[in-house]
């Protein structure tokens, strides 16, 4: 029997960096920040990462698949992300 | 600790557009299923970005149907469970808005009509965005499409946004409910319920689309949440076929609010008889008001 179905391992569009997409990056006020996680909720392309700063939680961007597509900066209740275009 | 769950079964490296609202839907609605689930998918922008051969955005065992039957392939996978004694799994089928609304509207009524243990969601994107942007039977009044295009007497799409949350309720199934993008809490609620739910259950999900409504890739939430504030997409559930838990809205917004950044719309801003064309788009706001009583003091 031919086979006709094609099979791929889980999760390994990870292999392919989106993040050269990029024009517009955005960066991070981690002072402002207050880590509300809003930024990770609403990002399309799961690019945000949780950490510490000085004892407080923030987001930073996983520049290896963000496609700087600012809803982050767009959605942020205290501005700390700003959208800039990025020098490669 | 996130307060939404952490866990990613939608992952990055998809090929969608910057800002798709249609992946942002996917990857919210992924942290509603548990691991122990099967999901199908339709043709469309979700299938084709996600799994770019040999790669898979998918962290739970995924099946690209065909266009038109999602629901029949998940309702085969529900039955083939169901005969090998494995009800533990949870069956989600998907579909872009033509794969639901229009093409695969047979395959869906067949499924929710046999009771299947299938929890249906549909990405509404409002038009067929994979294949260049074609006019679908969720595309709303006066939209321009390249099957719909304004032009000097054409304003655009010319039926209204086909009900297709009403049709699924009129299967008499036990749960029916709208979400957005821009609601993620109630977006999850409303996946995990309907998976928990036992029997065949239809969640309509609105997802901006960058591309294809012609807005920048920032305001992709943004434009979900005024389709909710202006009241032209109303955030309920039907369980048992009682319309619940209606997202009140305080001081509704002007369609125009919704109309203006998208190029989709354009024409009703430039054309003379236009005005006319966004008071028509307020009607069908007001009368959803009404109807579901949106309006808070
Ligand atoms: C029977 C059949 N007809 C047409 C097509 C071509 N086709 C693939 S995806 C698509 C449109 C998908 O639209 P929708 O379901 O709204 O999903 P979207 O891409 O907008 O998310 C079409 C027409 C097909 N694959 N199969
Ligand atoms: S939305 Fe803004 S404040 Fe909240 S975590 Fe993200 S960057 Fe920080
Ligand atoms: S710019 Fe877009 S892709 Fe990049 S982190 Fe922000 S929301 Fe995510
Ligand atoms: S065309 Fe629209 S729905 Fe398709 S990937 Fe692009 S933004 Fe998403
Ligand atoms: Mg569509």
């Amino acid at each position: 029997m031919p086979n006709f179905a094609s099979i791929a391992k889980p999760g390994t569009t990870e292999n392919y960096k989106t993040g050269s997409w990029r024009v517009y990056v955005p960066v991070l006020d981690k002072d402002k920040c207050i880590g509300c996680e809003r930024c990770w909720e609403f990002c399309p392309d799961s690019s945000k990462i949780e950490e510490e700063y000085e004892g407080d939680t923030i987001f930073r961007t996983d520049l290896d698949y963000c496609k700087g597509c600012g809803i982050c900066a767009e959605e942020c209740p205290v501005d700390a992300l700003e959208m800039e275009l990025e020098e490669k | 600790m996130t307060r939404l769950e952490k866990k990613e079964r939608f992952t990055s490296g998809h090929r969608a557009c910057g800002g798709c609202g249609l992946a942002l839907g996917a990857r919210l609605a992924m942290k509603a299923v548990d691991d122990n689930s099967i999901a199908t998918c339709a043709t469309g922008c979700l299938e084709v970005t996600s799994s770019p051969y040999p790669q898979s955005s998918w962290k739970i065992p995924w099946l690209h149907s065909l266009f038109e039957n999602s629901a029949a392939v998940a309702g085969g996978v529900e039955a083939a469970l169901r005969a090998k004694g494995k009800q533990d799994i949870n069956v989600v089928a998907q579909g872009g808005d033509g794969g639901t609304v229009d093409i695969g509207m047979r395959s869906l009524s067949g499924m929710l009509e046999r009771g299947h243990d299938v929890a249906y969601i549909c990405y509404d994107n409002e038009a067929y965005m994979n294949t260049g942007i074609q006019r679908s039977g969720s595309t709303p009044m006066n939209a321009s499409t390249t099957t719909s295009p304004a032009g000097e007497e054409s304003f655009g799409n010319e039926n209204r946004k086909k009900n297709a949350l009403k049709i699924a309720a009129a299967h008499n199934i036990p749960y029916v409910a709208s979400a957005s993008v821009a609601y993620p809490d109630d977006l999850i609620e409303k996946v995990k319920k309907a998976n928990e739910i036992n029997g065949p259950t239809y969640v309509q999900i609105h997802t901006p689309c960058p591309t294809g409504w012609g807005h920048e890739g920032d305001i992709t939430v943004k434009l979900a949440r005024l389709a909710v504030e202006t009241g032209l997409w109303v955030l309920y559930e039907r369980e048992e076929g009682e319309i619940k838990d209606v997202k009140k809205i305080k001081d509704r917004k002007p369609v125009e609010e919704y109309l203006k950044p998208q190029k989709r719309f354009k024409h009703l801003f430039k054309k003379e008889g236009g005005e006319e064309r966004i008071q028509e788009i307020q009607e069908i706001a007001d009368s959803n008001a009404e109807k579901f009583h949106l309006d808070e003091e």
